[in-house]
């Protein structure tokens, strides 16, 4: 009966849940509304287009070398002199990934020389059949606005295909660890670039971000809709 | 007394009042379940800040009728090693009581129709109140037997555990009884009810001091096997106890037996304790006030069955029985004397609380040496002198870390 003495005593659990009854509740009603993403956030590939039209990928093949689940499959082909794919000698012939294999670690975006290669923050895609599993260039390469295709089977949600052609460069450059002012994101097509993050010394101080980076601020942008903040 | 409908014998409007009233609360008490269901998911979901059931119907409320359509077309096993006629018959034994309980629960005045007086409850037998007693104890079968049937291992720790605890509790439950029936002078739970009448003050939660309520709704709790009481279920160290080999509509009928019991219950406490269907009416439609004031009561005790489950951990199997023998029933057993004392007179009531103290004085003190004995050990008994507990030892007599070491 050492419940009944301390000062923590029998009825502060009633106390508790009866105060629970009153706060706001923390669901969200997943299928019907989502919370926003991170701006990191590694979903399905997108291939990327010059602001001209022309595809940025080469065919080099140095994302399929680096994939560590081996799920990128790439023929490259030298780009027919009348009407070029690419700018440039090759172009991505065939480019094609299995998403039962991705991981979604996002080497291949580090790999790409020419940042044809980028993660939307698409991940609500689901397939009924195998072959709808493999994405080939059809459907990876972006549309004339920069903007990734909808595929029947994926979930997009207003605003969820803005800023996914961005490039982000997980790694630090040249071993500089605080990586700062930089611009980590590469132009999009239809979008410009992008403001560049703040680092940890919080020095910068812009219009979007103020000094934090971009991760704190959209993480404070999600409870704040439901009256709390993330401890 | 009996029942006024059949005070000029049985006639053929007589029967049909009775059929009709069978009906309702058979239908009510299937519907209540459901609604209680969906309530318990729904309150419980509001005390962890989530939303809880809310896509089948207007807030969720058909959720259970989804759920059990689910379970009605789910394929029926049988465990090969399980008695089969025991097997079937189980969920029954729990439903079935489940049910009965209701029939002697006031939920209402004394209407007329049709030139019948009726009472607005199922059955008004002589012995009222011990048909409770009766048949939770049936209800135990319900559980036991599931489990002992199932032909597997933890289905029987689930159902030894809960016919120990039920048999354990059913005493204080019983004793908390004996207190109101002391003070009303009938076993009839019209009569129960009838005394209770016409204020706060005359309810038996009063009239009887708090703590033949408090034993009742705790004793209580623990019949039902709800939590913090839900041993015999317990997931996380058997698997779902007594009901772990049942599937499809068979395990429908257990859940469905624990929610009904769980609304039942709630009606005996306000039928015992807080005066069942009493409270202000108006003249307006004065039949249905009582049956209001009934349910909004039976509510408030559900929803307080919902808050103890979302409120506490459930209890270890030595601290469930700790707090059944050593403390609910010396509890109710000292306060029924006392309130028998002081039913008598002033003297015997004074006597009667000197003696309760000083038992309870007794038993605390029995408790806390036994206690104090259990963890000292044998070995540090003070009338075991150092050589003799080396002698023990050496012939290898006392067991403990003593008899091993030197």
């Amino acid at each position: 009966m050492g419940y009944l003495s301390s000062d923590k005593h029998f009825f502060s659990g009633f106390k508790l849940t009866l105060r629970q009854v009153f706060a706001p509740t923390v669901t969200t009603s997943y299928p019907d509304e989502k919370r926003p993403k991170q701006p990191r956030v590694h979903g399905r590939h997108v291939l990327n287009r010059y602001e001209d039209g022309t595809e940025k990928c080469i065919g080099c093949e140095l994302c399929a070398a680096v994939c560590p689940a081996d799920c990128i499959y790439v023929r490259g082909a030298d780009n027919p002199p009348d009407a070029p794919v690419s700018p440039g000698e090759r172009y991505g012939f065939v480019y094609e990934i299995n998403y039962l294999r991705c991981i979604h670690c996002d080497l291949c975006v580090e790999a790409c020389p020419t940042e044809a290669i980028t993660e939307s923050k698409l991940f609500e895609f689901s397939f009924t059949s195998r072959a709808d599993a493999i994405y080939t260039k059809k459907e990876l390469v972006v549309d004339d606005e920069g903007r990734p295709q909808h595929l029947p089977w994926e979930d997009w949600r207003e605003g969820d295909d803005i800023h996914t052609s961005a490039w982000m460069r997980a790694t630090s450059p040249s071993g500089v660890a605080a990586y700062e002012g930089e611009v980590q994101w590469s132009a999009e097509l239809g979008y410009g670039t992008r403001a560049p993050e703040g680092g940890q010394s919080n020095k910068r101080d812009d219009e979007e971000t103020g000094t934090l980076s971009i991760r704190a601020v959209s993480r404070n942008k999600i409870p704040t809709r439901f009256g709390g903040e993330v401890r | 007394m009996g029942d006024p409908l059949f005070s000029h014998g049985v006639d053929l409007g007589a029967i049909v009042i009775v059929l009709v009233k069978v009906l309702v609360a058979f239908g009510f008490l299937l519907v209540a379940t459901m609604l209680m269901i969906w309530f318990e998911r729904k309150v419980i979901s509001d005390m962890q800040v989530r939303i809880g059931p809310n896509r089948a119907g207007p807030y969720g409320v058909l959720q259970t009728l989804a759920d059990g359509t689910k379970l009605f077309f789910k394929e029926d096993l049988i465990p090969e090693g399980a008695d089969r006629f025991v097997f079937k018959l189980a969920p029954y034994l729990a439903l079935i009581p489940a049910f009965l309980i209701f029939t002697i629960v006031p939920f209402g005045g004394v209407v007329n129709i049709a030139h019948h007086v009726v009472e607005l409850q199922v059955a008004d037998p002589p012995m009222g109140i011990l048909f409770l007693l009766a048949l939770s104890s049936v209800a135990v079968y319900g559980t036991m037997l599931a489990g002992w049937s199932s032909g597997s291992k933890y289905p029987l720790l689930g159902a030894v555990r809960a016919s120990a605890q039920m048999i354990s509790y059913e005493a204080a439950l019983g004793l908390s009884i004996v207190i109101v029936v002391l003070r009303t002078n009938s076993l009839s739970t019209r009569a129960i009810v009838a005394s209770q009448a016409s204020a706060v003050w005359h309810w038996n939660v009063v009239r009887t001091g708090i703590i033949p309520f408090v034993i009742f709704l705790i004793a209580s709790t623990a019949e039902l096997n709800r939590p913090p009481f839900d041993l015999s279920e317990g997931e996380s160290e058997l698997g779902g106890g007594f009901h772990t080999e049942y599937s499809s509509i068979r395990f429908a009928l257990f859940f469905m037996a624990e929610f009904m019991n769980t609304i039942t219950m709630s009606a005996i406490v306000v039928t015992l304790f807080f005066g069942g269907p009493d409270g202000p009416g108006f003249h307006f439609l004065r039949w249905l006030w009582p049956i209001l004031w009934f349910f909004g009561k039976t509510l408030v005790f559900c929803y307080i069955q919902v808050w103890i489950r979302a409120s506490l951990p459930r209890l270890r199997y030595d601290q469930l029985m700790d707090l059944g023998w050593k403390t609910l029933i010396p509890l109710s057993l000292g306060w029924m004397l006392i309130v028998a004392g002081a039913l008598e007179s002033h003297t015997w009531a004074y006597c009667v609380l000197g003696g309760a103290v000083l038992g309870g004085l007794l038993l605390h003190r029995s408790v806390v040496v036994a206690r104090k004995r259990r963890m000292m050990g044998t070995a540090l008994l003070p009338d075991v002198d150092d050589r003799r507990r080396r002698d023990v030892a050496t012939k290898g007599l006392l067991a403990g870390p003593e008899s091993t070491g030197s």
